[in-house]
C-alpha cells in the first residue's frame, strides 16, 4: 500500500470552549485533487491551518507523507517538535491565500526567492533560474520586478502561487484561492491551479468554485459544523448528495 | 451653501454673454483678515525688540556662538542624542518584539519595564542613576547565585557620562517599544502567516517581512523622538555634565551674561532640530515614495529615466498579461 499524501485521524481543535473540528477523518493519495467545500465558519479553513500546524491540534492524528505533523511520536508518546523542525516540515507544505499575502516590501522575484534562498540555503542564482521558470509557467514572465500593489488581483495570486511552488513542496493547500478576486480574474487562477493539478501536484483547495470542483478534483469532501459530512467523487457528492445537510447546502449554491 | 451660492452673490444671467468664466464675489473672510493683522503686528513688536532691545546684547551672542566651550558643550549634547536614542531604538525594538512574544513571562517583564519607565520621570530617573553606588556599592559580573567573574566599584564605573548615557537610553526605549509595536501590530497578520507558512522561522520572518515593513509606520515618530531627545539631553546638566545648556550655565553663572548665554543655546537647539527636521522630512519620503515605486534615492535625484523606463515596463507587462 502506498502511504497517502495526506492521512487525518480523528482531528479535534478548539479555541478556548468551542470545539471548531469535531474528529475529521480523511485521506488523500498522492498526485489527488481534494476540495473541501462547506458553509462559512464550518472549520474549512482551520482544518488547512492544521495540515501545516499553523494551528495545533487537540486531538488526534495527522500525518503528511506518513509524517506525523508537529510532533514526534516515541513509544506512545508525542513529543513537540522544536521551532526549527516544524519549520523544515512546513517547508515542505504550499500554502496559498484568500488574500495572497505577498511581501508588500518584495518585488515579485524577491517574494518568490526568499524562502528557498533562505529556508532551503539555496543559492540567489539558482532560486532566480527556478522563479524565472516558474513564472512562464504562471504567463507572468516580465513581472519579475513589479511590486504586488501593481499587480492585479488575479496577478498577484498567481505570483502567490508561484512563491509557494519555488518551495517544491509536496503538497498544496489553498484556502478560497479565488474569493478575492473580482470575477472577470478568477479563470486566470483557477487555470493555473488546473495545470499544476494535472502536473500530478497534491492538492487540497478550499474553494466555492463549483465548476473546479467537477473538472479537476477526485475528491470532493462537504464539511458542515466541524465535521466532514460527505466525500467521494465530484459527480456523486455534487450531484447525488446522500446526506440531508449536503444537499440543502448544494440546493442553494449550485 | 450651495443654494445660497445659486441665488446669491453669483448671477442668474451671465455679465458677459460670451465668456462662461462664472463672475462669482468670493466668500469674504474677515475673521482671518484681522487674525492676519494682528498677528503681523505682533510679529513686527516682537522683531523691533529683538533688534533695538538693548538688553539682549546681541555682541555677546556673537562672541560666544561659536567659542571653544560651547562648541565642545555642543558636541557633547549631539553625541549624547546620537548614542541614546540609537540604543533606545535598540531597547525599543527587543521590547516590543518581548511584549508581543507568545511566552508571557517576557511579555509581561517588557510590559513592566514600560510601565516603570514611563511612570517615572526622567529626571527621577538621571539622579537615580548617578546614585546607584549608594544602593549597590560593588558592581559584579557572574552567574546569579554562582561564580563571579568580574567586579567593579560602582563610583568608578558609572561616571556622570554612563549614567547619563544609560538613563536617557533606558527612558527612551520604553518610548521606542510603544511606537515600534505600534508599527509591528499594523502589519497584516497574512504577512506573517505566509511567512510562516514557506517555513521561515519567527526571527526570520520578523526580520524580513515584518519589521522592514513596519519601519515605514515607525520612522516618522522616531523622527520626533530624535528632536525631543535633543531637548532632553539638557536635562543632564543635572548630573553636572557639561552639555550645551550646562556649559552655558557655567559661563553665565561667572559673567552674569544670562540672557546672552541663554540665547546662544537656544539658537543651537533651535539650529539642530531645523537640521533634523529636514532629515526627518527626506527619510519620511525616502520610506514612503521609495518602498512604494523602488526608486532609490540617487535614482530619484537623477531625475525622469527611471519614470519612463518602470512606466514603459509596465506597458510591456500589460501587453503579456492581454496574451495569456
Ligand atoms: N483564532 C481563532 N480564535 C477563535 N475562534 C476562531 C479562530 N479562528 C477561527 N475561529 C472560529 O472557528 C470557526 C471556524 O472558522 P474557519 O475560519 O475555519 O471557517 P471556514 O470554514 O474557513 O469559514 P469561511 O468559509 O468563512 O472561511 C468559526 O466559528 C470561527 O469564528
Ligand atoms: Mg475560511
Amino acid at each position: 500500500m502506498i502511504e497517502p499524501a495526506l492521512r487525518v485521524e480523528g482531528v479535534r481543535k478548539s479555541y478556548g470552549h468551542v470545539e471548531v473540528l469535531k474528529g475529521i477523518d480523511m485521506q488523500v493519495k498522492p498526485g489527488e485533487v481534494a476540495c473541501l467545500v462547506g458553509p462559512s465558519g464550518s472549520g474549512k479553513s482551520t482544518f488547512l491551518r492544521c495540515i501545516n500546524h499553523l494551528e495545533k491540534i487537540n486531538s488526534g492524528r495527522l500525518y503528511v507523507h506518513g509524517e506525523l505533523v508537529g510532533y514526534q511520536e516515541k513509544k506512545g508518546r508525542l513529543y513537540e517538535l522544536t521551532d526549527r523542525e516544524v519549520c523544515q516540515k512546513r517547508a515542505e507544505i504550499g500554502m496559498v491565500f484568500q488574500s495572497f499575502n505577498l511581501f508588500q516590501h518584495m518585488s515579485v522575484l524577491e517574494n518568490i526567492i526568499e524562502a528557498p534562498t533562505r529556508v532551503l540555503k539555496i543559492s540567489k542564482e539558482e532560486a532566480i533560474i527556478h522563479a524565472r521558470e516558474l513564472l512562464e509557467l504562471v504567463g507572468l514572465s516580465g513581472r519579475e520586478d513589479s511590486l504586488p500593489k501593481q499587480l492585479s488581483g488575479g496577478q498577484q495570486q498567481r505570483v502567490a502561487i508561484t512563491r509557494a511552488l519555488a518551495m517544491r513542496p509536496k503538497l498544496m493547500l489553498f484556502d478560497e484561492p479565488t474569493s478575492a478576486l473580482d470575477p472577470e480574474l478568477v479563470g486566470e487562477v483557477l487555470a493555473a491551479m488546473q495545470d499544476l493539478a494535472n502536473s500530478g501536484m497534491t492538492m487540497i483547495v478550499v474553494t466555492h468554485e463549483m465548476g473546479f470542483a467537477r473538472k479537476v478534483a477526485d475528491t470532493v469532501a462537504f464539511m458542515d459544523a466541524g465535521l466532514i459530512v460527505e466525500s467521494g467523487p465530484p459527480d456523486e457528492v455534487l450531484d447525488n448528495p446522500q446526506q440531508e445537510r449536503t444537499k440543502s447546502f448544494f440546493s442553494k449554491v449550485l | 451653501m450651495d443654494f445660497k451660492n445659486e441665488q446669491g452673490p453669483i448671477s442668474p444671467t451671465p455679465v458677459n454673454s460670451k465668456a462662461t468664466i462664472l463672475n462669482a464675489v468670493p466668500i469674504r473672510h474677515y475673521g482671518r483678515w484681522i487674525a492676519t493683522v494682528f498677528l503681523l503686528l505682533v510679529a513686527m513688536v516682537m522683531v523691533k525688540s529683538l533688534l533695538t532691545n538693548p538688553r539682549f546684547r546681541w555682541g555677546i551672542v556673537g562672541e560666544y556662538i561659536i567659542s571653544d566651550p560651547i562648541l565642545d558643550g555642543l558636541r557633547l549634547t549631539l553625541i549624547l542624542t546620537v548614542v541614546a536614542q540609537f540604543l533606545g531604538i535598540l531597547i525599543g525594538i527587543i521590547l516590543a518584539i518581548m511584549r508581543l512574544s507568545s511566552n508571557r513571562v517576557l511579555a509581561r517583564a517588557a510590559w513592566i519595564y514600560i510601565w516603570f519607565f514611563r511612570g517615572t520621570p526622567l529626571l527621577v530617573q538621571l539622579i537615580f542613576w548617578y546614585n546607584i553606588s549608594a544602593l549597590y556599592p560593588e558592581i559584579a559580573i557572574g552567574i546569579p547565585f554562582g561564580p563571579t567573574f568580574w567586579q567593579g566599584n560602582a563610583n568608578e564605573l558609572i561616571t556622570p557620562f554612563a549614567v547619563a548615557i544609560l538613563g536617557l537610553a533606558l527612558n527612551e526605549g520604553a518610548y521606542m517599544a510603544e511606537i515600534v509595536r505600534g508599527g509591528i501590530a499594523g502589519i497584516d497578520k497574512g504577512q506573517s502567516e505566509s511567512a510562516k507558512a514557506l517555513g521561515m522561522t519567527h526571527m526570520q520572518t520578523l526580520r524580513r517581512v515584518i519589521l522592514p515593513q513596519a519601519v515605514k509606520v515607525i520612522i516618522p515618530p522616531t523622527g520626533n523622538q530624535t528632536i525631543l531627545m535633543l531637548k532632553t539631553t539638557s536635562l543632564v546638566s543635572v548630573l553636572a555634565l557639561a552639555d550645551l545648556l550646562y556649559t552655558a550655565q557655567t559661563i553665565y553663572a561667572r559673567t552674569f551674561e544670562t540672557m546672552p548665554l541663554l540665547l546662544v543655546a537656544s539658537l543651537w537647539y533651535l539650529g539642530i532640530t531645523s537640521v533634523l527636521t529636514f532629515g526627518q522630512f527626506f527619510l519620511e519620503r525616502h520610506f514612503t515614495e521609495g518602498n512604494q515605486q523602488r526608486i532609490s534615492f540617487t535614482q530619484r535625484i537623477a531625475g525622469r529615466v527611471s519614470t519612463r523606463k518602470s512606466s514603459s515596463q509596465q506597458g510591456e507587462a500589460g501587453k503579456v498579461n492581454n496574451d495569456d
